[in-house]
């Protein structure tokens, strides 16, 4: 306490360094006329301008500056805080100012930039926008970086290829696994599987391999015919409640999760006629052709089953492949059986896939196009189809019809996208925090996702992403301890009313009632600063550290002086 | 890009190339080659006083020619690190003539002139190859004309003109036109020189040109050498005055491209050149008449394919997004030929194979969706890293170990593995990161034990 009170009496002595970035920002603009300016601003006892703040030269002169003059807030007006913000922090930090008492214009983008032809208003305007910046730095508050422990073990949700691969990953980089799976026995949707394509391998023999190896590994616990039912504490502090095998309830400490529940092919009785016997569904032809006996002597598929149509939009991704992979095989079981595959698109994307086609096509199986808007007919004996290339109908009389249902989301994965608190998309898929650059990530901390049940995928994609998740994770425990900036809300205790507005708001989950107190309090470690919690707030008890009302209207007030 | 430039973890050599692989999994010792650059890295702050006074004026690249660049250069304005590189082959400095602007102008003290080629040498546990690929050259189709019309380009050229940091700020004007545009100043100060020139044989002779040319006989001109080049300056003159009449009346009807033609699958699953399928171009060329249609709302597309293969998540609803709200239409089919009017539009010959019939249809601009093909320098990278290609010719893995490579140690990732689009390729990245983890970890237990 004896340290806030000498802070309060502190006298102001903030420094200004005003960056000439070669030309780039001098070019434009006057410079020293800014470096001038600032130097009459209240408070500053220090305006200097360099040719480049960002070299040595410069930094060198802040950390002189810092010591010689006393200096105990620092205004850098230089260019983008994106790209520089954390190097003058940091060589703020080890000349012994605290890195939150630092505040940055960007005058390069703001005013050379745009304001490339108008040196005078540029000027100006970078006048406008240093004496803001000083006027906030007035206010600043020395932060101290918010740190938490960390488990070093992770939950594994999901025992099929993805999450076997991610429970394989993490083992082997030195984490402890709790792997979590629903049904009695490990492998998902493979176990089921003849055959794995482009390959041919048998299913039984990728899986076996890898449920060995992860069996094997001391430092991975299985919970089978188990289940998630809760999970309390945040990143790096999970605790996850699991019914296991016996219905007893289990508490696992974890750092981080990854989700990897898959998810089913769809089975609809009475679509394309389907009944299970004479029209079925690739997944259901998989166990007769491991018995290694087919009958059949005109097969029919149908692609696209209940996909990408009005009730499921979404192409499934895997189906075309698997339709050729076993037609290619009943090919190899009974050669004179007659094979037509009718598609609308043949999504064989990649290079062996791809391969796959010109080989099916090779070895006689019969590519027959249709128009959604003309879907084939399914009768007693035979499938008729209106063939646009041919313009024309023509019927198939067949012993077997297989359907190529898509893979849909598992009917639990809501209860834990609940659970979780993660979202899911329009089609019951998880929902990633970034569709092209964050795959593997949910936006909520510490919470990965892999294989099927983000979309389906085929066992090398699965397997990617789960040791892809295994590195994501890696990115959070393979560290000491959870180091989370300093800007983040806080609610004051003595105010608030406990009124939830902002609990609310919070679209990170960070903010609980305290039932007790009957107030509202931050998780530090969930919170990301985003402040719609301060803003929200009727008696201004919520507020964002770095952001508060007097930091906040002391620039606005500032630029109204101009 | 930038979190990669400043993670305190990652020394990042650009401009570098590998040249030796020496040692075993967990113990890896790789030669570097750092390339000249003639910029000091560490001194250069990016500034960009040296290009803009740089007097040698080079087809920029990255813009895929579109634009021009200076012999002392960034690659791209946000590239990482934030440094220039001196282009010798075009540098005036380099070619022996008299110049060093950059040098002098160079307020940091970053330009070196001097500066030789540096070899590391660096101790490490695993390697990831993520070298990525190039596209076909579809030069090798010579039905489809690219570079013989000038409307024809590829999807690279196409980001590169849609891009409202390209060469023409986003606005999608067709090649053709901006040809004629370039040439217009080149006309320009041509006509002025040539209406000098004569205007001096006016004086002289006290007569107007049109005049003296109409007199002229043939015969007579070759008897004064002063009066033929009078006759030759008119005759050029008038021959540049009507080509630049024409070519501004060219820019003044000059608009952009409204109707455009996608291509798909040339160079792959066309066993010509390359049989597999490059997986995303089904996917960019959506997004590129997608885009193109928010630029300008009257944009019309049609994507030319065998099969439209939008297979990711959210893809298919993507596709028919496009074709709702987007104006595209697809048409089912490989295109035959592409030629050219005489007003420079092209038009594409294909048969509908949905309805049966042959066709030629005029756009204004037709754009190749060209394969995603295993780069130039793979094989020998594949040789000096002591790992197999596949088939394909891309690096080889397999199926149980996707991330693989056939050395112990050595992981691949993204299209150098095969043709992927970006979400498998970031999702291979980090199983690759956790491959060369594991590695790193094993390695350290094992010499703890």
């Amino acid at each position: 306490m004896a340290g806030k009170k000498k802070k309060e009496f502190e006298e102001l002595r903030i420094g200004v360094f005003i960056c000439d970035c070669g030309s780039n920002i001098a070019g434009h603009l006057d410079c020293k006329a800014v470096t001038e300016y600032a130097a009459t601003l209240p408070g500053v006892v220090f305006a200097k301008e360099n040719l480049y703040t960002c070299s040595e030269a410069g930094i060198l002169e802040i950390q002189e500056a810092i010591k010689k003059h006393k200096l105990n807030r620092v205004v850098v007006a230089s260019c983008s805080p994106r790209t520089h913000q954390p190097l003058f922090q940091n060589s703020c930090k080890s000349a012994g100012l605290n890195p939150y008492l630092f505040e940055m214009v960007n005058i390069r983008d703001q005013c050379s930039w745009v304001h490339m032809q108008d040196r005078e208003n540029a000027t100006r305007k970078a006048m406008d926008l240093v004496r803001m910046a000083v006027a906030r730095a007035a206010f600043l508050e020395p932060q101290q970086d918010i740190e938490s422990p960390l488990t070093p073990r992770v939950g594994v949700i999901g025992g099929g290829s993805a999450g076997l691969s991610a429970a394989e990953g993490l083992s082997r980089m030195g984490l402890e696994v709790v792997l979590v799976e629903k049904n009695k026995e490990l492998g998902g949707l493979l176990r089921n599987l003849h055959k794995v394509a482009p390959e041919g391998v048998d299913a039984s023999e990728r899986l076996e391999g890898l449920i060995q190896d992860v069996s094997s590994r001391p430092n991975v616990k299985i919970f089978t015919g188990a289940e998630l039912k809760s999970l309390d504490g945040y990143v790096g502090n999970y605790v996850m409640n699991i019914r296991d095998g016996e219905g007893q309830t289990v508490k696992e400490s974890v750092g981080c999760l990854v989700i990897a529940i898959g998810a089913i092919p769809l089975v609809q009785k009475g679509l394309f006629g389907h009944d299970g016997k004479r029209v079925i569904t690739q997944m259901e032809l998989e166990p007769i052709l491991k018995k290694g006996k087919f009958d059949a002597k005109r097969v029919v598929m149908i692609q696209c089953a209940g996909a990408r149509g009005d009730e499921r939009s979404y192409c499934s991704r895997i189906c075309c492949m698997i339709a050729v992979k076993n037609a290619m095989f009943i090919k190899k079981l009974s050669p004179d059986t007659e094979i037509r595959i009718l598609y609308r698109d043949m999504q064989m994307y990649g290079t062996e896939k791809e391969k796959m086609l010109w080989e099916a096509r090779g070895e006689g199986i019969r590519f027959e196009v249709y128009d959604p808007a003309h879907p084939p007919e399914v009768g007693d004996k035979a499938v008729r189809l209106r063939q646009p290339l041919l313009g024309r109908e023509i019927e198939f009389a067949y012993d077997l019809v297989v359907l190529s249902t898509p893979l849909v989301a598992r009917e639990d994965a809501s209860e834990l996208s609940q659970l979780l608190r993660v979202p899911m998309d329009q089609n019951g898929f998880f929902l990633e925090a970034h569709a092209k650059l964050r795959p593997l990530d949910f936006a909520a901390d510490g919470i990965f996702l892999a294989g099927s049940c983000r979309y389906p995928a085929t066992y090398d994609e699965a397997r990617s992403q789960g040791l892809g998740a295994a590195a994501r994770v890696g990115t959070i425990l393979f560290k000491d301890k959870l180091v989370t900036s300093a800007i983040v809300a806080e609610i004051n205790p003595e105010t608030c009313v406990g009124c939830m507005g902002c609990l609310q708001m919070c679209p990170y989950g960070a903010i609980s009632y305290d039932q007790e107190r009957k107030i509202c309090q931050v998780n530090e470690i969930l919170c990301k600063g985003c402040g719609c919690c301060a803003a929200t707030c009727p008696s201004e008890s919520a507020s964002l550290r770095g952001f508060k009302p007097q930091q906040l209207m002391s620039q606005i007030r500032a630029v109204m002086e101009g | 890009m930038l979190d990669v430039g400043r993670h305190p973890n990652i020394k990042l050599m650009a401009y570098s190339e590998v040249e030796e692989v020496n040692g075993e999994v967990g113990n890896f010792r790789v030669k570097i080659k750092r390339k000249a650059r003639y910029v000091n890295e560490d001194k250069c702050t990016g500034c960009g006083a040296c290009s803009e006074k740089c007097p040698t004026v080079v087809p920029d690249a990255f813009n895929e020619g579109l634009s021009t660049r200076k012999a002392i250069y960034t690659w791209f304005a946000q590239g990482i690190p934030s440094t220039h590189t001196i282009d010798t082959e075009h540098c005036r400095q380099f070619q022996g003539k008299k110049c060093g602007i950059c040098q002098k102008v160079c307020q940091a003290d970053a330009v070196e002139y001097d500066q030789k080629d540096k070899f590391v040498e660096l101790s490490v546990g695993a390697i990831v190859v993520a070298t990525g690929y190039e596209v076909f050259n579809p030069n090798r189709i010579p039905e489809y004309g690219y570079k013989e019309i000038d409307n024809v380009v590829t999807a690279i050229e196409f980001e590169r003109l849609l891009s409202a940091s390209g060469p023409t700020g986003g606005h999608l004007y067709r090649p053709s036109d901006l040809k004629v545009k370039e040439e217009v100043p080149a006309l320009e100060k041509s006509l002025k020189k040539l209406s000098k020139a004569l205007e001096r044989f006016e004086k002289k002779y006290g007569q107007k040109s049109e005049e003296f040319y109409k007199a002229l006989g043939k015969e007579e001109q070759g008897n004064d050498p002063d009066k033929a080049k009078w006759a030759e300056a008119y005759e050029q003159k008038e021959e540049v005055s009507k080509r630049l009449s024409e070519y501004k009346a060219i820019l003044e009807k000059m608009d952009v491209a409204k109707k455009l033609a996608f291509i798909q699958c040339v160079g792959s699953r066309d066993i010509r050149f390359y049989p597999f399928c490059s997986g995303y171009c089904c996917m960019h060329s959506i997004k590129e008449a997608i885009i193109a249609n928010e630029h300008e709302p009257e944009t019309n597309s049609v994507i030319f394919g065998m099969d439209i293969r939008a297979v990711g998540k959210g893809f298919e609803e993507y596709k028919i997004r496009g074709a709702d709200h987007s104006s595209i239409t697809y048409v089912r089919g490989r295109v035959a030929e592409i030629i050219q009017l005489p007003d420079k539009t092209p038009v594409v010959v294909y048969e509908d194979t949905m309805e049966r019939v042959v066709r030629e249809e005029p756009f204004d601009l037709v754009i190749l969706a060209t394969a995603c093909v295993p780069n130039k320098g793979t094989k020998e990278l594949a040789g000096i890293l002591g790992i197999e290609l596949d088939r394909f010719g891309f690096f080889r893995t397999t199926q149980a170990n996707p991330v693989d490579t056939t050395r112990p140690g050595i992981f691949v990732c993204g299209c150098a593995d095969s043709p992927m689009d970006i979400p498998e390729s970031v999702a291979q990245a980090s199983a690759a990161a956790a491959r060369a983890a594991q590695v790193i970890v094993e390695t350290e237990m094992k010499k703890a034990s």
